[in-house]
Formats: C-alpha cells, structure tokens, sequence
C-alpha cells in the first residue's frame, strides 16, 4: 500500500528498512539515541568489546548451544528432518539474554549506573535483571498488571535477582503500555538511565542493535547444520513477537536465496475473531513506538489491542526489519492460533522430551505446517527460543491438568 | 477571522507580554463539552488553543493526559471529531492548533489532513514524536496549505539539533522546559531559562515553554525569558476534578485568569 508520508528516498536514510524503522520519538531521546548509536558504532570496532562479550556467551550463557535433532517430533512434521536451535538452553532459559549481555556491556561503556526495561513473558525482564545483577547496576522492569498475573513466577525471579518490578495499568495492561511506561520513565532518566529494549522494535538504532546481537543464533546454527547434515536447510521457522529471536536465526541465512524464511505470529483465538496478534495477516503499515512498521491499527491509526495465549507474542507491532522482509518476500509470515500451538506444544512435549515456551511452540506449529508442505526430503530449522517452565500453569489449566493432583 | 500565529505573538510582544498557549484534548469530557472548556479558556484570555488529538499509546504524556485521553476515545473522539472541534473554536474567533502524535496524521493521509485542517480555520500542528528526518512529505503538505510546523526541541538538545528542528519549524519553537512527560510540577525546570536561551541565539522564531507549568506565579516566571507559555496537564487536571461541566468550565475560567495575568506580569 503506498503510504503518503514516506520520504521516497527513506531507505538510503541510516536506521532504515526500505520505508519502514527511522525515528519517531519526542527531540528529548535523541540526544540518548545519538549517543547509543556512537557506543554501539565504537563498540562493534573495538575487538576487546567483541571479546568481552564472546566471553560472557561462553562462560556465562552456555554458547554454544546445540542444533539438536528431532526425529520423532518430525514424524509429526510429515517426515522432514527437523533441528531444534536451542535458545532454550541458555542461562535465564531464552534467548533474550544474548542482547541484554550486549547492551549491558555497552550500558557500562556509557557510564550509566541504571537499566530499565518493558517484559511481557517476562523473559526479558528477567534477562535484564540477571545481567544487571552480573554488572552491578541497579534494575526497574515494566511489566504490564495483566501479564505480571499470567506470569507470576518470572516477577518473583526478577525480585529475588534485585530487580524492581512496576506493573502497569494504563490502557490494555500488557506489554504495549509496558513499553510506553519504559519510556516515559527513560525520557525523564535518561543521564543516568540505558533503556534495554528487548526486542528488534522501536526507533533506530534499536533494531539494528538488538539484532546483531542475535546474530549469534543464525551462526552458530549455519555452522551446526553443514557439520550435521553438509548442505543449507530448506527453511528456518521462528515465532514472531517483536521478532528478535526471528531475526536471529533468519540473520545466518538471509544471504542464501534457497533458504525459506519463515516467521510465524501469534492468530490467537483466530484472526477472523479479531482476538488476535497478527500484524502481518491483520495489521498495517503505522508507526509504533518509535519506529514504522506494520501495525494493528484501526482507521484512525489507533492502535488496537492485541491478544494471545502467549504473553511474549501478545504485541501490536513487530520489528520494522521483518515489515521490509514480508514487503520483498524474502521471508514469510503465517498466523498460528492458539489451539495449533499448543497442540504443537504437547507434541514437542511429547516426542522429545522438551517442554517448550508457548512463544516458540508457535514455531514449532508452523514447521509442523510446512514440514507436511514440503515433504520427508525437507530440512528445517526450529528457533526454540525458550523453555516452558514459565508457561506450566497455563497449560496445565489449556489441558485441564489439575495442580497439586497426585 | 482567526489570525496567524505570527500574529499573536506580535500583537504579544507589542503589549509587553507573552502569549498564553492552552491545551486541551478534542472530545474530553465529551465533543461539546471540549468545545465549551476550549471558548470559555479563549474567553478567559488563552491567545493559542492547542487542542490534542487523542492518541492510544501517547507516550509523551503523564498521568493526567492519559486519564483525559482515555476518556476522548471511549467517547468516540475520533480525528474527524478533531477537525470539527478546531473549525468551532476557529469560528468563535481563535487560532486553533492540533497537538497529534504522528500515526494517526499519517493514517489519515499527510495531504488530507494539512488540507482539511487548513479548511477547518486551523493555524499549525504541534508533532511531538516527528523529528525533521522523517518530515520530508509533512513540509509539502504544510507548506502546500498554509499550516504552521511546530517541532520540539528539549534540554538535551545540542545547539546543532536545536538549529536543525528551528529551520523546518514555522509559527513557534516549542521548548520542553524538562526532562520528562507532561504533568504539573510545583517547579518550573531550571533548564528551561538555559535552553530559551541557546534557542534565541539560533533562531528568530518565538520560542514557547511547555510541561510543568500549571500556576500564574510560574506562568509570570517563565513570561519573564519565553515569547510563549504552555499549559495543559494543570487544566485537564481540574476538568478532572470537577463534578461535573459547569463547575469544569468555571475551573478552567479561574485558572485561564491566573495564567493570563501571569504572562502579564502580574
């Protein structure tokens, strides 16, 4: 659709993805984004933050973690040959850490002595404060009231790591207002305050940022799977919230035409029930927080709320970078709704012997899918980008499993 | 007749004062009920109507905005109720600005929206979260249709920063006395005075204070170095407090009073 407002040479600007990413912020963030863009700029050209951080992924994080092969979970997938890149190994249970490891070094570059964040899931929460416990600096994570109840376990972990924990109960009360309460208090902090987003979203140069990051994900995968099998996937699948653990992966191989790229979000209680997080399916191009990208929106350009059995899917907007990849069709995105991910959620269960989180069994459905499209020859990748413990309660109660039976 | 923003603030500087800027959110408490609190401020001597445009993430914004906004959308406060609302306060004789966070201009249509709101009376907009890199398409359509651009400049803001928003900015300079969203403060940021300060040196363009000015001694103060004063979270905040619309537009004529007396000096 053609949007009126876009400059028509917006992709040679820096911070751009074709028309969408830039910055759409109050003038008081861009003395801070100037500044982030400069650490992270020197930072990628100092060696010793490379090594610092390659360090801390080792000893600290657990990287690399395998490319494990899921031989009875692909009966499921018609037969294809499936890998599970396992994010859910990490320290902290996701793949979240890997940024937060990163911004937390550059945090300390800049001098500052204090680190905010938004979480939905609240594994990102508890990533930043994990790391802001590691480097001494002091933690206040915004969480949405509604989420802070569906994951209460994640709000105890930040507590017992130090971290304070604000629950939000502006607008839908989830992770949207949770980022908008981010950063009205960075706004007010930011001389001494780093916002560490979470996600490949909000204004430049967030999503470059976060996503390089990330880029661990889609390297080490890309080395595992020619050691393993010697040739390229068919396709790497992820879940798509925000998108990072997405383009993580999609980063390792995005170079190589014969590789699908494949971003499943959250269809809720369906996309035609319009209970649902699918931007691509059900959204448009807008701007949200700080960035444009596709949106739900209504005509107004109000956005609307979003919903899904997942916390960490449950988000209006997405990553201004997958907005240029579905535009290009380099990569493709699909609605999985609630029901088929956790039917792929017992089946991972079931067959490997891995609880996944609710997040990534949205990408185990959509391999399911594509598994059975492309037949027994096919290769996949799955990002498991996180571990289901958080998720226990929620289905137990999906799958009428009564807590405290014996 | 509505007059240009220049204008007011010349006819301001000739009388030996500053321009009193109000805002208020189109469609709080209801479409008519804005429309009455806005007369009843221009009547009480507001010289510049900002009326916002009720946005659902306005993350600029503090406690008491937000309040306000959330109640303008659940009454049906949409951007076509904004431009209705600017072309009542702009028959009544005012200059109406809108104050709109940039996605719904953009869901309407940049083109669309300057031009409707140049044929509703308006004089500019107020866009605090567009920055003069993704303006490029809004300084046509503004330009196009005679519409003021009013950008923000903050107390971080460089002396380089502050002279590349000044030179896309037309009607006036909006100068974010502090760090930190809108809301009453009981003090009006010592950054303030500085940043007016560096923007004079930049720019001839009237320069205006906003956020955390909700008093006539504040409003008095910051008269004392800005060609404009903002007030709005001070306003919604009364309006808030009021039992109901009468005593809310008689709220708003005694704080419109006090401001109006302050940016005299008095």
């Amino acid at each position: 659709m053609a949007i009126d407002s876009v400059p028509p040479d917006a992709h040679a600007l820096p911070g751009h993805f074709g028309p969408y990413g830039g910055r759409f912020v109050p003038e008081a963030l861009t003395a801070a984004l100037d500044e982030l863009d400069a650490a992270f700029e020197a930072a990628l050209a100092d060696p010793a933050f490379t090594t610092e951080l390659a360090d801390l992924e080792r000893t600290y994080t657990g990287r690399p973690n395998p490319l494990t092969p899921a031989l009875r979970f692909g009966e499921l997938c018609g037969g294809a040959r499936i890998y599970l890149k396992r994010e859910d190994l990490n320290h902290t249970g996701s793949h979240k850490i890997n940024n937060v490891l990163g911004q937390s070094l550059l945090t300390r570059r800049m001098g500052k002595a204090r680190v905010i964040a938004e979480t939905g899931a609240g594994q990102h929460g508890v990533a930043t404060a994990t790391a802001a416990a590691l480097m001494g600096l002091e933690c206040t994570v915004y969480m949405g009231l509604e989420d802070t109840r569906r994951q209460a376990l994640n709000v105890a972990r930040m507590k017992l790591l130090g971290a304070e924990v604000v629950p939000v109960t502006a607008g839908s009360q989830t992770l949207k207002d949770a980022i908008n309460e981010a950063m009205r208090d960075w706004v007010t902090t930011v001389d001494r305050t780093h916002y560490v987003l979470g996600t490949v979203t909000g204004p430049a140069p967030f999503p470059r940022m976060v996503r390089h990051f990330h880029e661990v994900i889609g390297r080490e995968a890309r080395e595992q799977v020619l050691a393993a099998e010697g040739r390229l996937p068919d396709a790497v699948v992820a879940c798509v919230g925000g998108g990072s653990n997405a383009i993580g992966l999609f980063s390792g191989f995005i170079d190589d035409p014969e590789v699908q790229l494949r971003g499943y979000e959250a269809g809720g209680e369906g996309v035609a029930t319009g209970r649902h997080a699918s931007r691509f399916a059900a959204g448009s191009p807008g701007v949200l927080h700080g960035a444009r990208t596709y949106v739900m929106q209504d005509e107004w350009g109000q956005t609307l709320p979003s919903h899904s059995i997942s916390a960490g899917l449950d988000y209006p907007g997405v990553g201004p970078e997958h907005s240029w990849l579905h535009d290009t069709g380099r990569a493709v995105y699909e609605p999985v709704d609630d029901a088929e991910a956790m039917e792929a959620f017992a089946a991972l269960c079931r067959t490997e012997g891995i609880i996944p989180a609710i997040e990534s069994a949205h990408a185990l459905a959509g391999a399911m899918r594509l598994g059975r499209e492309l037949g027994p020859e096919a290769l996949i990748i799955v990002n498991l980008s996180g571990r289901g413990d958080k998720d226990v309660e929620t289905a137990a109660r999906w799958f009428g499993i009564e807590l405290g039976e014996s | 007749m509505t007059r240009p923003l220049a204008e007011v603030f010349a006819a301001a500087r000739a009388e030996g004062r500053s321009a009193l800027i109000g805002y208020l959110p189109a469609g709080f408490p209801s479409e008519a009920g804005a429309v009455a609190l806005i007369n009843a401020m221009v009547e009480s001597g507001v010289d510049i109507v900002e009326v916002g445009l009720p946005y659902s993430d306005p993350l600029m914004d503090g406690p008491d905005i937000q309040a306000a906004v959330d109640i303008a959308l659940r009454g049906g406060a949409t951007t076509d109720v904004v431009l209705d609302t600017v072309a009542r306060v702009a028959e009544s004789g005012a200059s109406a600005v809108v104050m709109s966070y940039w996605n719904p201009i953009e869901r309407y249509g940049v083109e669309r929206f300057a031009g409707r709101l140049a044929a509703a009376g308006g004089q500019g907009v107020i866009t605090p979260d567009l920055t003069p890199e993704e303006a490029g398409p809004w300084i046509d359509a503004t330009t196009t249709h005679g519409m003021d651009r009013i950008f923000l400049v903050a107390p971080s803001s460089t002396d380089t920063r502050i002279a590349t928003v000044a030179a896309v900015t037309s009607g006036f300079l909006y100068a974010a006395s502090t760090m930190g969203v809108t809301g009453a403060r009981t003090e009006v940021s010592s950054a303030a005075p500085e940043l007016v300060g560096r923007a004079r040196a930049l720019t001839d363009l009237p320069i205006a204070v906003g956020l955390g000015v909700s008093t006539g001694a504040q409003a008095r103060d910051v008269a004392s170095y800005a060609d404009g004063v903002i007030v709005g979270s001070a306003f919604v905040r009364r309006i808030l407090q009021a039992p109901d619309l009468d005593a809310a537009v008689a709220a708003v004529r005694s704080l419109a009073e006090e401001l109006a007396a302050g940016v005299r000096g008095r």
